[in-house]
């Protein structure tokens, strides 16, 4: 055999091997995040490969740039725009910038979705938010009131009273409380995201309310300096510190029993659901209009309001059972 | 005794042929082709005429602005606000687009702030004879900070469709208007650089700006001049950069200023004054944005990019270094 014929051969086998595993048809789902190398999103990355797991024919591309710039996010695009991919589902850097771009994705026929961070209405076919503001509010109340069923005096730590998105969940919150007897919101004070002024915010609480037994932080700021004012003053046990925080900061917490339990969303299911909503839009299974049900699989099925949205879950609940496995993700 | 036998000097010690064939330029020419070969053989989606076309984005702002900034680098100097001038130029941009101002008063505000942003960078080192990066790394905060005052965590956007022409429109099929503009100013650049005698004075003043004084070169004027350019073809890149996103934020173009002195240096210009060539320049930003594309493609994380242009930079200072055996 001549080395001209082997190389043929070679060319030959490669080319079938090639045609045959383009043959497999895989649905390539690019999940483009802010930045690589965040914890966050490296965790949405393995919710994203347990969706393609259990989809089989599911090839997930996880990339992003290496700083949380638009542009960064627009050289991924165009990339992933060129080999053809299927879905694009992206937590954006900039919510107007990535717009042109990914309206040129659009047109050349693939499905784009964002989640985690959105992107502007006309630059994406669905927004998957990781809660509802609904659903916020009403969690931080239940995690205040699972911990005390006979009832008591809670109080609100917030950021700042500018601070938007605590504002709505706050007014969800007092929305739901006549759904919890026995619980009394007593007061809602502002430690403005700052871990000096929270502490003592806190501390301004506890001596005022002294039958004060829960503490709601819903920020992750207010909480950690709100569960350090209760160990600092001994009264753990007395008065619980709960809200939304961050695993990571929030371990030393449970660990002490000041904090019983928090919430947040968690990065897993989000990617996941992104990866679950990616597939049906692009099997056809669903379409993203005002009203539709798109199936989540194990998250159930996301509803999209007006502004096609739709809300993933109640934020996730960390306590001591759990808190281990997640602390060194985010 | 006999006359002594006559002794003949070359004018040119090697041919002009093989001159070429040891130059900077050849070398990044053979790069060039090899990562236009690697890409072919890596990624089925390389060689395709729509691909090629998107990833000529990747590049060309930054090259429109690598040109200017290769002239003043030969001078001698060294502009590191350029990418904040992008920021308040975009910004100064949105603010008119918000007064209801048309596409052609929206483009002019942006060149004309890169104007402004050059020419006080300008006075305060030719005027004021201040060294350049100094200056620079002072303006590169002032601009950008002008800019987040302006806008916060806020971003301008609703720009007119007419405008999206020169971020995201076409002149030819797949040619870019960008693609376009990156060439004409390639060709401008290297008249201007190569062919006058402007150019000249540049190269003059790189290699000894005190010689070049004394030879009657209006050096303070020259680089006056340079600081404008390099102001302008930052609001061109402006211009460009603020159309294909749609939008302005005040961190936009962050960074950008070190890819620019990056790509200028790849190029092979000294970063010292003195000698560099504007195609040397147009390779090295084909290089770097067919390079990015490339790794894109095959889903390499951006890390990795940063590491091999890392490598690549540091590769280009030391091979000349090396020739010489120094």
């Amino acid at each position: 055999m001549s080395i001209w014929k082997k190389a043929l051969a070679t060319a030959a086998v490669a080319t079938t091997l090639m045609a045959q595993s383009a043959a497999a048809q895989d649905v390539k789902i690019a999940i483009v995040v802010k930045a690589l190398g965040i914890g966050f999103f490296e965790a949405a990355a393995k919710g994203a490969e347990e969706a393609a797991a259990e989809l089989g024919d599911v090839e997930i591309i996880y990339t992003g740039p290496t700083d949380t710039t638009a542009e960064g996010q627009i050289e991924v695009i165009n990339s992933l725009i060129a080999q053809g991919v299927n879905a694009i589902a992206v937590s954006a850097n900039d919510k107007d910038a990535l717009v042109p771009t990914l309206q040129k994705a659009m047109e050349r026929g693939i499905t784009v979705i964002s989640w985690d961070s959105g992107v502007a209405p006309e630059g994406r076919m669905m927004h998957l938010n990781p809660s509802s503001n609904a659903l916020i509010g009403n969690t931080i109340i239940k995690l205040a009131a699972d911990n005390l069923p006979e009832g008591g005096d809670v109080a609100i730590l917030s950021a700042s009273a500018t601070a938007t998105n605590q504002n709505i969940w706050i007014e969800e919150a007092k929305k739901v409380l006549p759904n919890y007897p026995g619980i009394n919101l007593v007061a809602t004070v502002y430690g403005d995201d700052l871990a000096d002024k929270s502490y003592r915010e806190a501390q301004g609480l506890m001596a005022t309310y002294p039958n004060l037994k829960a503490i709601i932080a819903p920020t992750t700021v207010g909480i950690l300096a709100a569960s350090q004012a209760v160990t600092d003053a001994g009264k753990i046990g007395e008065i619980n510190v709960t809200g939304l925080g961050l695993p990571s900061e929030m371990a030393g917490a449970v660990a002490s029993g000041a904090t019983k339990s928090f919430a947040i969303w968690n990065p897993i299911d989000l990617g996941y659901a992104a990866t679950m909503i990616s597939y049906n839009l692009v099997k056809g299974n669903a379409t993203a209009e005002p009203g539709a049900a798109i199936g989540m699989g194990r998250m159930g099925t996301a509803t999209l309001d007006d502004a096609n949205e739709a809300a993933m879950s109640d934020p996730f609940t960390y306590d001591a059972s759990n808190i281990d496995a997640f602390k060194s993700i985010f | 005794m006999t006359a002594p036998a006559p002794r003949i000097v070359a004018d040119r010690l090697n041919s002009r042929l093989f001159r070429a064939t040891r130059s900077w330029e050849a070398i990044l020419m053979v790069v060039a082709v090899a990562v236009f070969i690697g890409n072919t053989f890596l990624s089925p989606y390389f060689l395709n005429a729509w691909n090629l076309s998107d990833a000529t984005f990747n590049f060309t702002e930054k090259a429109m602005i690598a040109f200017a900034m290769a002239m003043l680098i030969v001078a001698g100097d060294i502009d590191l606000s350029v990418a904040s001038i992008i920021a308040l130029a975009s910004t100064a941009m949105g603010l008119v687009m918000t007064a209801g101002a048309g596409v052609p008063v929206i483009v002019l505000v942006g060149l004309g702030t890169g104007l402004i942003c050059g020419a006080v960078n300008g006075f305060l080192v030719a005027g004021m004879g201040l060294p350049s990066i100094v200056v620079t790394i002072g303006t590169m905060s002032l601009f950008r900070g002008i800019a987040f005052i302006v806008l916060g965590d806020q971003a301008f956007n609703g720009y007119p469709p007419d405008f999206a022409y020169f971020g995201q429109g076409y002149v030819w099929w797949v040619i870019s208007f960008e693609l376009v503009l990156f060439a004409l100013f390639a060709l401008i650049y290297w008249a201007i650089l190569h062919r006058s005698t402007f150019g000249r004075a540049v190269y003059a003043i790189g290699n000894n700006a005190t010689a070049a004084q004394f030879s009657g070169i209006r050096v303070q004027r020259v680089r006056f001049i340079l600081f404008l350019m390099t102001g302008v073809m930052s609001g061109v890149a402006a211009v460009c950069l603020t159309s294909r996103l749609g939008s302005t934020r005040p961190s936009i173009a962050t960074g950008w200023e070190l890819e620019v002195v990056t790509m200028v240096v790849l190029g092979g210009v000294n970063i010292l004054g003195g000698s560099g060539t504007i195609p040397g320049v147009v390779l090295a930003a084909i290089i770097m944005g067919m390079v990015t594309f490339g790794f894109g493609l095959l889903n390499v994380p951006g890390i990795v990019m940063s590491v091999f242009l890392g490598i690549l930079l540091i590769g280009v200072i030391a091979v000349p270094r090396l020739l010489r055996g120094k």
